[in-house]
């Protein structure tokens, strides 16, 4: 059926349904403790050798969009929160990013900057939080995630003492912010940024010489780079096989025009360069919050006429994208002129970095699809939404 | 570890996405780049010259976001999205976003996307389900291209060819429009539902939905196993 060479390289989707009872099916998941949550394969084995997989979704399912239509625009936001419950900052960004384009509201500037240091701080959450249960998915148990763990738990603290929550933000508004940053928070900040280069060190010189993590993720699960465009895999995962694709940079949003900072990208595109990549990441992060604190502007942190109650943006449609630390998160909104949207859509980006999956593991060991999984870095809150 | 891996050192080296880049001539060269609310116009007269037969039409956004769309016809979706795909100064390789939208009442869906000529007919009386595409350029840098599909009606006619054959990306999404909204996109290489169970009836994101008053609807033995119980033990 499918015979562009462009979409698809080996699909089993296309395959003849197998039927050989030498075969062994192995559903890998819900519960299993590899697949990051509620998540399910159903995995075809001859021997060792994955011959087909299936993604199997939905347990985490609550119909988020329906439940957002059925509200105002204001009261989906601490909503957001629990898609991609590692950085619900990132997603609040997305959802304020889209109203505010569907509406035309203006951010003030200092707005601007607060949000670029809070999606950099998420960033370096995920990221960090990423390399920690990577190496928990290749049987690290423990030691490198309580290390991911102890820095994120300094940010997290961070967040609490700007919006009251350490994971469930609530923070941006339409048009801006919440609230001010607090008294001192700013050094606070700066002092964690000027630490956390030292962290990615030794971070870094835990794994690259790893024998176990390279024998475990060098030349797996690399696709050619069309064929991830192709899939709409977005984020570290594009990157990392080598495709200059960073929303900061090629549709710039917010402020990120202002700052200096590069775009690591990978060549071979398998787990240890995604691995790698995202270590990358985290400095040029780091390069962001030291500008975005240097020249952080006084100013009002929501726009003065940013309406609360009763908003209603007018007729149209409009979608807005961010570059979230997992890829591309977007946000698909259309107005019938109500104070609820008429249609509430969310572009989860670890939802379609799944899309090639079975691509990605056909032809290699069970052990792989555990790693490879792990590289996509998921989160079944907004797969399934 | 070959030479091509990254490195730690890697931070130290160059990359392809400094700002001057996105200005280099051989890769964005095109008009529609200084104004993105052109977009659909300019690519709208490329179609037009390229299917002349085509229903293809224009359809404007009343809102801020002034993100214009084009509305095709089912039939010509797929050979559309493959000229956008292929042809070199268009470029569209990266379907983003595919969205499912239930409009039961159509002169809604003309208020928030205009007829924007005399091609562009009203829409039907009666009510039909859309699916929205945000296209984007990876090699030119520009989008979203919007483009739009209706189905015939609500109930029996609701095929959509699937573009899967054309974007991947599209995989899951078509999925979960046909699970969550009930359309069939025809050549899907695997059309189930994805986030509902499979024994599950409605389509839960039309707007006409009626939730359950009673959740455990689904067949589970526990019917089964009163019943059996009632025939055991003789009621008082």
């Amino acid at each position: 059926m499918i015979s562009d060479p462009a979409t698809s390289l080996t699909s089993a989707v296309l395959a003849p349904a197998v039927d050989d009872d030498q075969l062994l099916h192995v559903s890998l998941g819900p519960q299993h403790p590899s697949t990051h949550g509620v998540f399910r394969m159903n995995v075809v084995l001859d021997g060792e050798t994955v011959v087909r997989l299936k993604p199997v979704f939905g347990y985490l399912h609550r119909n988020h969009e329906k439940i957002a239509e059925g509200t105002s625009y204001l009261a989906s936001m601490p909503y957001t929160d629990r898609l991609d419950y590692i950085c619900p900052l990132s997603n609040n960004w997305a959802y304020a990013r889209a109203v505010e384009k569907l509406a035309g509201i203006e951010v003030p500037e200092r707005a601007e900057f607060i949000r670029v240091i809070l999606a950099e701080l998420t960033r370096l959450i995920n990221h960090t939080a990423f390399a920690g249960f990577i190496l928990g998915d290749m049987g690290a148990w423990g030691s490198a995630l309580m290390y991911a763990f102890r820095e994120r738990e300094k940010i997290l603290d961070l967040f609490e003492e700007l919006t009251g929550a350490r994971m469930m933000a609530n923070f941006m508004r339409f048009g801006g912010c919440r609230n001010d940053l607090p008294d001192g928070w700013s050094a606070k900040v700066s002092k964690l940024v000027d630490e956390y280069g030292p962290f990615l060190d030794e971070m870094e010189k835990f794994l690259v010489g790893n024998e176990i993590l390279l024998s475990r993720t060098l030349n797996v699960g690399s696709l050619p780079k069309e064929v991830l465009i192709n899939g709409g895999i977005t984020g570290p995962m594009l990157r990392a096989a080598g495709v200059p694709y960073d929303i900061r940079k090629v549709d710039p949003y917010g402020i990120y025009e202002r700052f200096d900072f590069r775009i690591p990208l990978g060549a071979t595109g398998d787990c240890y360069d995604r691995i790698m990549i995202r270590f990358l990441e985290m400095r040029e992060s780091l390069k962001i919050l030291h500008q975005a604190l240097d020249q952080l502007p006084d100013g009002s942190f929501i726009h003065p006429k940013a309406k609360i109650r009763n908003f209603k943006p007018p007729l149209g449609e409009a979608y807005a994208r961010i570059e979230g630390p997992k890829g591309e998160l977007g946000f698909h909104l259309i107005s019938d002129g109500s104070t609820r949207p008429y249609r509430y859509r969310i572009r989860p980006p670890s939802f379609i970095n799944l899309t090639l999956i079975e691509d990605m593991c056909l032809g290699l060991d069970l052990a792989d699809v555990v790693v490879i999984l792990g590289s996509i870095d998921i989160v079944l809150g907004e797969v399934d939404r | 570890m070959t030479a091509e891996h990254l490195t730690p050192e890697d931070r130290q080296s160059p990359d392809s996405l400094s700002p001057p880049d996105r200005e280099s001539p051989d890769s964005l060269a095109s008009p529609d780049r200084e104004s993105p609310d052109s977009l659909a116009a300019a690519v709208l007269a490329r179609l037009r010259t390229a299917f002349p037969r085509a229903g293809v039409s224009l359809r404007t956004n009343p809102g801020p976001a002034v993100q214009h769309s084009l509305l095709v016809s089912p039939a010509d979706l797929c050979d559309v999205c493959r000229f956008l795909r292929d042809t070199p100064d268009l470029a569209f390789d990266f379907l983003s976003n595919v969205s499912g939208v239930d409009w039961p009442d159509p002169s809604k869906a003309d208020a928030v996307a205009a007829p924007a000529d005399e091609q562009g007919t009203p829409a039907a009386a009666a009510g039909f389900l859309e699916v929205i595409y945000h296209l984007y350029s990876t090699r030119r840098r520009i989008g979203p291209l919007v483009l739009r599909v209706r189905t015939a009606d609500r109930l029996s006619g609701v095929q959509i060819p699937s573009v899967v054959a054309v974007f991947r990306s599209a995989e899951f999404q078509e999925r979960e429009i046909f699970d969550l909204y009930g359309v069939e996109f025809t050549g899907h290489p695997d059309l189930r539902r994805i986030l509902m169970w499979d024994e599950f009836q409605d389509h839960p994101m039309r707007k006409d939905y009626v939730a359950p008053d009673d959740y455990e609807y689904e067949p589970t033995p526990h019917a089964a196993v009163l019943e059996k119980a009632q025939r055991h033990y003789v009621q008082p």
